[in-house]
């Protein structure tokens, strides 16, 4: 292994090895289960001691989903959960272009070469008791594993789908929450229209600490700019079309502001979790 | 594996591509940089750089489409920041430059040539940014203008990294020459457009971007082999590079050296990967150096 960062003092060196105990490693690790939970969600199980030891809500694995010569690059999938005894993490994707498809086909014993876990974390400090997470279509599964890890007194989600037949987790959301609300764009499920409608709703008349989101850009915004007008921390995980994953390319350039305008960080590495208020929204 | 270019010994003859490895820092969490021949920074520009919006980055058969517009934290920013910590390593480090005017590039190569930096490679071929670059790199008269006037403030060895986008690179590689190049690098990225036919849009924010990845190496071993016909100074090979074999096509056309890129992407490792196969293809073909292969191709007839 390299030697590093720069190590000139004590603390230095405790800070390296501190980070070195966490960082992400290149693993080949064997599927437990892989299987479609609603029409082109994918559900994946793997066993990764690895991982699963080290893995907190908001991180990801980057994962080559075939071998040759196309489809190259990897392909940036959240951590949904992880059995830390059972040495087991889970994933949830979309099929949707070709990396996806080739992941979507892979069966239980085959091997991932994949990297992780990569990218920060959703901060899960105690001063917040009462958190809400909310996100909408596949941006919910990391949210359920940070309502998973969290070790806040009351959790509130607001969950959105596109319809009935594409939810999915709502038993996992059901059980890790003390509220759930759900919303679906045709109203076959919860309430009809945003989700962000409800949570402008509650937020009248509840206080929350902290507010994580994640899904679409434009519904991420509205979280943000709710919580902002009420005076709530939030923070939201960003998306982005990534090369390397892992700091070095950067492709995956998100504007974050600065004391005097903005400028480009990387979701991969600075990311995915970013304050909110830090964040340019685009649009 | 040792190798001689431009003066620079290196160790080997992988050199990691400039733009696709940053400076160092992400990849030294996953292999070690002490075993690469040298190491090429991320393009450097005068002042601190945003870079194009995102997205920055599309797949495509057998490669990719980028264009991040020269992000990077100035040469200024390089020298306090990043060039203490790559000298940590015993591998050849070299200065990728940029610029939009030939002052600035002049500029560049004089501050630089008072650091601890091995080679410069002139970037005149990077096609994502909106002035300078692939402007000087593709006519015979820019590049022959920009080589001389760089090479009168640069106190290093002068590596001119070459765009493919041209009518005859012989020429371009010759005008570098004949200018006080000290090697040539070979190729930079091919000027391409991806479109989302859903959205019936390109999908680079900025519409066109550099096609890189095992689609060019085709194209990219054989202006190795005309520009290592054409020229007597060292020639350093790159375009899709991934594994040994890879690498020693481009040296049996002629290179010196390769320098290894967007497989980085694929695989933090592939660098280490090159060497490995490198050095196993001259045990299976009981080479018992690296020039033994070095422009040693035969030509059909």
């Amino acid at each position: 292994m390299g030697s590093g960062y720069i190590t000139d003092n004590r603390e230095q060196r405790k800070k390296a090895e501190e980070e070195k105990k966490y960082m992400s490693c290149i693993l080949m690790e064997k599927i437990i289960s892989n299987r479609e939970v609603c029409p082109d969600i994918f559900e994946m199980t793997i066993r990764s001691d690895y991982i699963a030891q080290r893995a907190k809500p908001g991180q990801f694995i980057n994962i080559k989903c075939c071998e040759g010569l196309n489809t190259i690059l990897r392909r940036p999938i959240s951590i949904c959960s992880v059995n830390r005894n059972g040495s087991t993490i889970t994933i949830l994707f979309q099929k949707k272009g070709t990396g996806t498809e080739y992941l979507s086909k892979k069966n239980p014993g085959d091997f991932l070469d994949l990297i992780g876990p990569l990218g920060g974390s959703f901060d899960l400090s105690d001063q917040y008791e009462k958190i809400a997470v909310i996100g909408g279509g596949i941006g919910i599964f990391p949210l359920l594993f940070l309502l998973k890890e969290s070790k806040s007194i009351h959790k509130t989600a607001f969950i959105g789908f596109r319809n009935k037949d594409n939810s999915v987790l709502m038993d996992d959301f059901k059980v890790n929450t003390h509220e759930l609300l759900v919303s679906t764009d045709d109203g076959s499920m919860g309430y009809k229209g945003f989700i962000t409608d409800l949570l402008e709703e509650r937020i009248m008349t509840e206080k929350y600490d902290i507010i994580y989101t994640c899904g679409p850009e434009l519904m991420m915004k509205k979280a943000v700019d709710t919580a902002i007008k009420y005076g709530i921390k939030c923070q939201a995980s960003l998306e982005q079309r990534m090369g390397c994953g892992i700091g070095a390319c950067l492709a995956c350039a998100c504007k974050i502001k600065t004391g005097d305008g903005w400028q480009y960080k990387r979701v991969c590495k600075d990311g995915p979790v970013f304050w909110g208020e830090e964040v340019e929204f685009r649009g | 594996m040792e190798v001689e270019i431009a003066g620079i010994r290196l160790k080997n003859p992988v050199i990691a591509a400039s733009g696709t490895f940053g400076f160092g820092r992400e990849y030294s969490n996953y292999i070690n940089l002490n075993k690469l021949g040298g190491i090429s920074v991320k393009g450097l520009t005068l002042k601190p750089r945003k870079g194009n919006e995102p997205p920055r980055i599309a797949e495509t058969p057998a490669g990719i489409l980028n264009s991040i517009g020269l992000q990077n934290p100035g040469v200024k920013g390089f020298i306090e920041e990043e060039l203490p910590f790559l000298k940590q390593f015993n591998t050849a480090i070299i200065a990728n430059i940029a610029g939009n005017t030939i002052e600035e590039y002049c500029e560049i190569a004089e501050i630089l040539s008072d650091t601890d930096i091995d080679a410069f490679e002139l970037n005149v071929s990077c096609p994502n940014v909106k002035m300078g670059c692939v402007a000087f790199g593709n006519t015979t008269g820019g590049i022959a203008e920009i080589t001389r006037q760089v090479r009168k403030y640069c106190k290093k060895p002068l590596i001119v990294k070459l765009t493919p986008s041209v009518l005859d690179i012989k020429e371009i590689a010759l005008a570098a020459e004949i200018n006080g190049a000290d090697a040539v690098s070979l190729i930079n990225t091919l000027l391409g457009m991806v479109i989302d036919v859903h959205k019936k849009r390109p999908v680079l924010a900025n519409n066109f971007g550099g096609l890189s990845g095992p689609a060019v190496k085709p194209v990219a071993v054989r202006m190795t082999y005309e520009v290592s016909q054409t020229v007597k100074i060292p020639v350093i090979g790159m375009g899709g590079i991934s594994c040994g074999e890879d690498a020693v096509e481009f040296m049996l056309a002629g290179a010196s050296a390769v320098m290894v890129g967007t497989w980085n992407f694929v695989n933090p490792n592939t660098c280490i990967d090159v060497v490995n196969g490198i050095e196993k293809y001259l045990d299976e073909y009981n080479h018992g150096s690296i020039y033994d292969i070095i422009g040693k191709i035969q030509m059909n007839g």
